[in-house]
Parts: C-alpha cells; sequence; structure tokens
C-alpha cells in the first residue's frame, strides 16, 4: 500500500491505540486542529478527548505530567510539535524520565514515547531548523529513534509504543509527504536494527532520516558513473547497530556519513569513532563526514542550502573517499 | 483526641528526628556521602500530611525526602542502607539521600532539581483519574520550587483538568540562603498565587501536627471526591541548614532567629498537647525514646554490616531489557 510518512505515523498511533487503552496521545494541536502536521487527523474524533489531549503550550509541564503517568503505569505518546521545542522539556526527558529507571533501582520504568520532527524545512529560521539527535543520543536511558521511510515509520512507532523505555522518536517536516510502500496489516521492526537500503560494493554510505534519501539519490547518480555505494540506514541511532555498518565496512573498506546536525560532536563523529574502534584494520582511509555547518540555522534560502548537505556535497565525499575528489 | 493515635504521631515524629541525628552522625564518620539535607523542625508536615493518606495514594517529594519516605512506612534499616550506598538500601544503593524510592509504599521518590518533581505529580494523579480510580497524589515541595516555571504550568494543568493532587508548599522560609521575601513576589501569603490558578488554598502551622492533619484530612476527601487540585502552605522552619555544608546560622539567619523556632519545635508542641490533655506521661515518652534509638541502631547496624552493590549493578536498570 502506497502511503505518506504522515499516514503511516497515524496508522501505528491508531492501530496501538486500539490495541492498548493505557495508550494515549498528548501534545499542542494534537485533537481538534488534527495535529501541527496533521499526524492525529482522526483520532480525537475516534478515541475521544480523554485519550488525544490537547494541552497548553508548556512543553516540561506536560511532558513531565506524561512521564509521571508512565510512572503509573499509562502508554503515552508525548507530541512535540516541533523538536526544538522539547528544549523546553529537556529537564523532563534528562533529569527525570532518563534517570528515573536507575535512581530506583529498577523499581520504576517509564515506558512512553515523545515524537515529533526535528531538522530544517524551509527557510524556517534558527529556532525551528535543529537537529538535535545527538543530545538525546548523548544521555544513558533513552533510545532514540529516526526512520526514513513511511515502512520504517510505521514499524518502529509500533515498536516504540510497545517498548518498555522511553523512545524518543524523531520524523522530519520535510518526511512527512513522502511516500513509500507500506505493508498491509499489522508489522513492527525491531528496534536497534539497521538495514541496507542499497547494496554496493565500494563505498558504505550511513545515512538517517532526511539524509537518507538525499543518500539514495547521490548513489542513483554515483552508480551512473561506475562508482557502487551501499547505503545503510542505522534507523536506530541509539542503541546503534555497529554490526551492520561493520560488515559492510569490511566489504567496501569506506565510509562516508551523512547527518543534518552540526558537525562538531555530532552523531557521525560517534558513529566514525565506534567503526574505527571495532574495524580500523578493514580501513582503506580515514573516515568523511558530511554534516550540517556549525552556525545558527539562516534564514535566507541561499544560506540555508548552504548549511545543510545536499546532493553535491554527498557525492564530492564519496569520490573524495575514493580518491577520486 | 485518642491516646494511641497520638502516640502514633509522635513515634513517627521522632523516628525522623532521631533518624537524622543519626544520619547527621554518619555523615561525620563519612559513612554517608554525597548531599546531605536534614527535615529536622519540618516532621509534622510530613507526619501530618501522609497520616491523612491511603496506602494506595501516591506521594511526591523534593530532594530533603528521608521524612516523607519514614512517614509513609519505609524501612527505616533499607533508608539508611541507601544513604550508605548499600545493595540492600531502598534503591540498591543508585538513589542516594535526595533520590529515596519506595514504589510499595507508593513513595515515588525524592527529586533534586527544584520543581523538576512537580509536573510528574500531576502525571501519576492524571493516571489515577485516566483510570478511574479514587487514588489521590501528594506532592511536597518547598517555598523555594514555589517561583519555578515547571510548578506553575503543573498548577494550571492540574487545575484545567481537575487532577486528584493535593500540592504541599512546604514553606521553611528559606530556600537554601534566601528568604522567601526575596524569592517570592506575593511571600506574605503564597496561597493567594495559587488560587489566582483557581486552586482551593489554604494555610496551616506546619509545626502543628494535628492542625497539619486535620486540614489534610479535610482536603484530601474533598480530592478524592474529585473536586480537582487543591494546594495547602504549611508553615514551618528548618532548624538545621541546608545541608551538612551550610551550619544551622550565620550568615543569612541569626542563632537568636533559630531558638526563637526551636520553641516551637514540633515534637515538643505534641507533646505538651498530650500532656495537658493526660493522654502522655514521662513514661510514655521514654517508652518511645527508647524503641525509637533501638530501631535506629537497628537501622545503622543493618546499612553497616549490609555490602555494597556488586559492580556487575553499574550497567544495570538503566533500561528495562525484555
Amino acid at each position: 500500500m502506497l502511503l505518506s510518512y504522515r499516514e503511516a505515523l497515524n496508522q501505528a498511533m491508531r492501530e496501538e491505540m486500539r490495541r492498548d487503552a493505557r495508550t494515549f496521545l498528548i501534545g499542542e494541536e494534537v485533537g481538534y486542529y488534527q495535529g501541527a502536521f496533521k499526524v492525529s487527523k482522526g483520532f480525537v474524533e475516534e478515541f475521544g478527548p480523554q485519550r488525544v489531549l490537547d494541552t497548553p503550550i508548556t512543553e516540561a509541564g506536560f511532558t513531565g505530567l506524561a512521564i509521571g503517568a508512565a510512572m503509573a503505569g499509562l502508554r503515552p505518546i508525548v507530541e512535540l510539535m516541533t523538536l526544538n521545542f522539547g528544549i523546553l522539556a529537556m529537564d523532563q526527558i534528562v533529569n527525570n524520565a532518563a534517570k528515573i529507571r536507575y535512581m530506583s533501582g529498577g523499581q520504576i520504568s517509564v515506558p512512553m514515547v515523545i515524537r515529533g520532527p526535528g531538522s530544517a524545512a524551509h527557510q524556517l529560521g534558527a529556532q525551528h531548523s535543529q537537529s538535535l539527535e545527538a543530545w538525546f543520543c548523548h544521555v544513558p536511558g533513552i533510545k532514540v529513534v529516526a526512520p526514513a521511510t513511511p515502512h520504517d515509520a510505521k514499524g518502529l512507532l509500533k515498536s516504540a509504543i510497545r517498548d518498555q523505555n522511553l523512545v524518543l522518536f524523531i520524523e522530519a517536516q520535510l518526511l512527512y509527504g513522502t511516500k513509500g510502500e507500506v505493508r498491509d496489516g499489522e508489522y513492527t521492526i525491531p528496534i536497534g536494527q539497521a538495514e541496507v537500503k542499497r547494496s554496493g560494493s565500494d563505498v558504505t554510505v550511513v545515512a538517517y532520516s532526511k539524509m537518507l534519501l538525499l543518500a539514495m539519490d547521490a548513489g542513483e547518480e554515483l552508480s551512473r558513473e561506475g562508482i557502487d555505494v551501499e547505503i545503510i540506514d542505522p534507523r536506530t541511532l541509539w542503541p546503534l547497530d555497529l554490526d551492520t555498518i561493520v560488515t559492510s565496512v569490511r566489504k567496501t573498506g569506506r565510509v562516508v556519513i551523512v547527518e543534518e546536525g552540526w558537525r562538531f560532536c555530532g552523531l557521525g563523529a560517534q558513529i566514525a569513532d565506534s567503526v574505527y574502534t571495532v574495524a580500523f584494520d578493514y580501513l582503506d582511509g580515514p573516515i568523511i563526514r558530511v554534516t550540517g555547518e556549525d552556525v545558527p540555522m539562516p534564514y535566507s534560502r541561499v544560506l540555508e542550502d548552504a548549511a545543510i548537505p545536499d546532493r553535491l556535497k554527498v557525492i564530492e565525499a564519496v569520490k573524495q573517499v575514493l580518491g577520486r575528489g | 483526641m485518642e491516646r494511641t493515635d497520638l502516640l502514633h504521631l509522635y513515634r513517627q515524629m521522632l523516628l525522623i528526628r532521631r533518624f537524622e541525628e543519626k544520619s547527621a552522625e554518619m555523615y561525620a564518620l563519612a559513612k554517608i556521602a554525597g548531599f546531605l539535607h536534614l527535615y529536622i523542625g519540618e516532621e509534622a508536615v510530613a507526619v501530618g500530611a501522609i497520616a491523612a493518606l491511603r496506602p494506595d495514594d501516591y506521594v511526591i517529594s523534593a530532594y530533603r525526602d528521608h521524612g516523607y519516605c519514614l512517614a509513609r512506612g519505609s524501612d527505616p534499616r533499607r533508608v539508611m542502607a541507601e544513604l550508605f550506598g548499600k545493595a540492600t538500601g531502598l534503591c540498591k544503593g543508585k538513589g542516594g539521600s535526595m533520590h529515596l524510592i519506595d514504589c510499595e509504599k507508593r513513595f515515588m521518590g525524592g527529586y533534586a532539581i527544584v520543581g523538576g518533581h512537580i509536573p510528574l505529580a500531576t502525571g501519576l494523579a492524571f493516571a489515577t483519574k485516566y483510570e478511574q480510580g479514587d487514588g489521590v497524589t501528594v506532592c511536597f515541595f518547598g517555598e523555594g520550587a514555589f517561583p519555578s516555571g515547571q510548578a506553575h504550568e503543573a498548577f494550571n494543568l492540574a487545575a484545567l483538568w481537575k487532577l486528584p493532587l493535593v500540592f504541599v508548599c512546604e514553606n521553611n522560609r528559606y530556600g537554601m540562603g534566601t528568604p522567601v521575601h526575596r524569592a517570592v513576589a506575593l511571600y506574605s501569603d503564597i496561597t493567594e498565587t495559587a488560587r489566582s490558578y483557581g486552586i482551593p488554598a489554604e494555610r496551616v502551622d506546619g509545626m502543628d501536627v494535628l492542625a497539619m492533619r486535620s486540614l489534610m484530612e479535610q482536603t484530601v476527601k474533598r480530592v478524592r471526591a474529585g473536586q480537582g487540585p487543591a494546594f495547602i502552605e504549611a508553615l514551618t522552619y528548618r532548624f538545621m541548614g541546608h545541608s551538612m555544608a551550610d551550619p544551622s546560622h550565620g550568615h543569612y539567619r541569626t542563632k537568636d532567629e533559630v531558638e526563637e523556632h526551636r520553641k516551637r519545635d514540633p515534637l515538643f508542641l505534641l507533646q505538651r498537647t498530650m500532656r495537658d490533655h493526660n493522654l502522655g506521661a514521662d513514661a510514655d515518652f521514654k517508652q518511645l525514646e527508647h524503641e525509637v534509638n533501638e530501631q535506629v541502631a537497628q537501622a545503622v547496624t543493618f546499612a553497616e554490616t549490609s555490602p555494597f552493590p556488586e559492580l556487575s549493578a553499574l550497567h544495570e536498570d538503566v533500561l528495562v531489557t525484555e
């Protein structure tokens, strides 16, 4: 079935809310407005306002409420209108949700999902365009998922909702309208499993979320030039499926990592470190990272384009890692 | 007034008092480390408030949390073991003084980011309401947390959604060393601000355990009946410093001020009431003193003789592993 990313998320939540009465959706405009990006279309009509809760604009307050509800055995899904606003809830996420199980010596768990779009869309400016996945991945006690396709989005969101832990589920505004084949009926995709999205033998490209689409485009173009790229989507950023990446590295010996977030201390730095640590001997040269620029996101179109990775930058990086740059 | 009941309240306050004194002693001996915030002087708030609750009600608090935990009925041995960082502690030694948690007693924890646990309380109360239960949640916080943004987001949500939640603002007059009049705009009556959210709010003498319990009983009854949240400002006083690093008086308050408040020691006040009504005599208090000292001594022995956690515990309990 051909579905948009938005529809796939809608299906996943709908199926899980039908399945488990403890699951509820909470966030700004998730009910009568149908979600700022229409992900929860039809929810308040089907599940009622007791399970689809519109909140005041208070990220710390309603995220904290959801954490408390999870501590008491409910299964909340928190929608952050964008992950940028999640910064207001960082105290709740980092100091409470991620630590309560550990601090309590395993007495309390926090089974919940916090989801919403990260990364840049079109000229939304510095406060609405951030890729903050590295922040969340840095904190022990949080699983972080960032699917790129409708199929992965549905299967992973269902797993996230069923998970016994806090799962930070990263979407992207520019992905909501993208379409792809989604398997009919019930299915889940395990958290922590990468997927080879394109098989190849010359270079391993690791890319996730929106950057996967960029890498796939680049891969197509490069294949016409006779360069055979293998593309891996980790899908889950923590825990990272290093095995799948390393299996590919053993074959290709060359790695390019693509991420939209800031370069310094970005997630790619960690992925590179992990690859160097376990697969250094298989590498034919240094890993190359394609990243966002270390600047707040500018508004102007030309500057914004310059601040984030594009197809050409990925192509250049692949050629460079092959020594053909 | 009933003798057994009053003796029980007195015993609970005495247990907290002696437990805290012993904790300070153990801190001086380096058996306890990190931050240690003593509850001495404020016992009537925890004991009075918690006496009005059912076992299935939730309690959550900030980091000065030993009192609530003990008043909730946690085993003092396991509380002391937690302070010692031992494997037999409530949280297997992973929480410490500021993060005591006893799920079985529905004491959902001490939290050490000021104001940060108040939204959690709304969630516990929300869950009860969502599942159509009649339990209530009690959230203790200091007047130092009152101005925090998270507190106000929680007040608004609790009132908006009529959550079964009692906010107990324990006004001990100082947020660390900053007196309330330098931190809260409407400091002379904090309940005024709470009422502006549409939350019924009352003030009580937090040194008087009977007044505290009585107000809590009326309040909890209304909240349990589905009338939405309530707010109590309990006026109290911390006899010791903010933490072990802070002397009881000096830079920000005088010895005279502390002495003045000590005249209204909650243990003394209850003892006086009991004597006045012939509901307690020297022999009773002596007996309780003996029992409680014994209980605290046993807690120390238990903590002393318990093993430290195995190093293998380091990576356990980060996540639920299915």
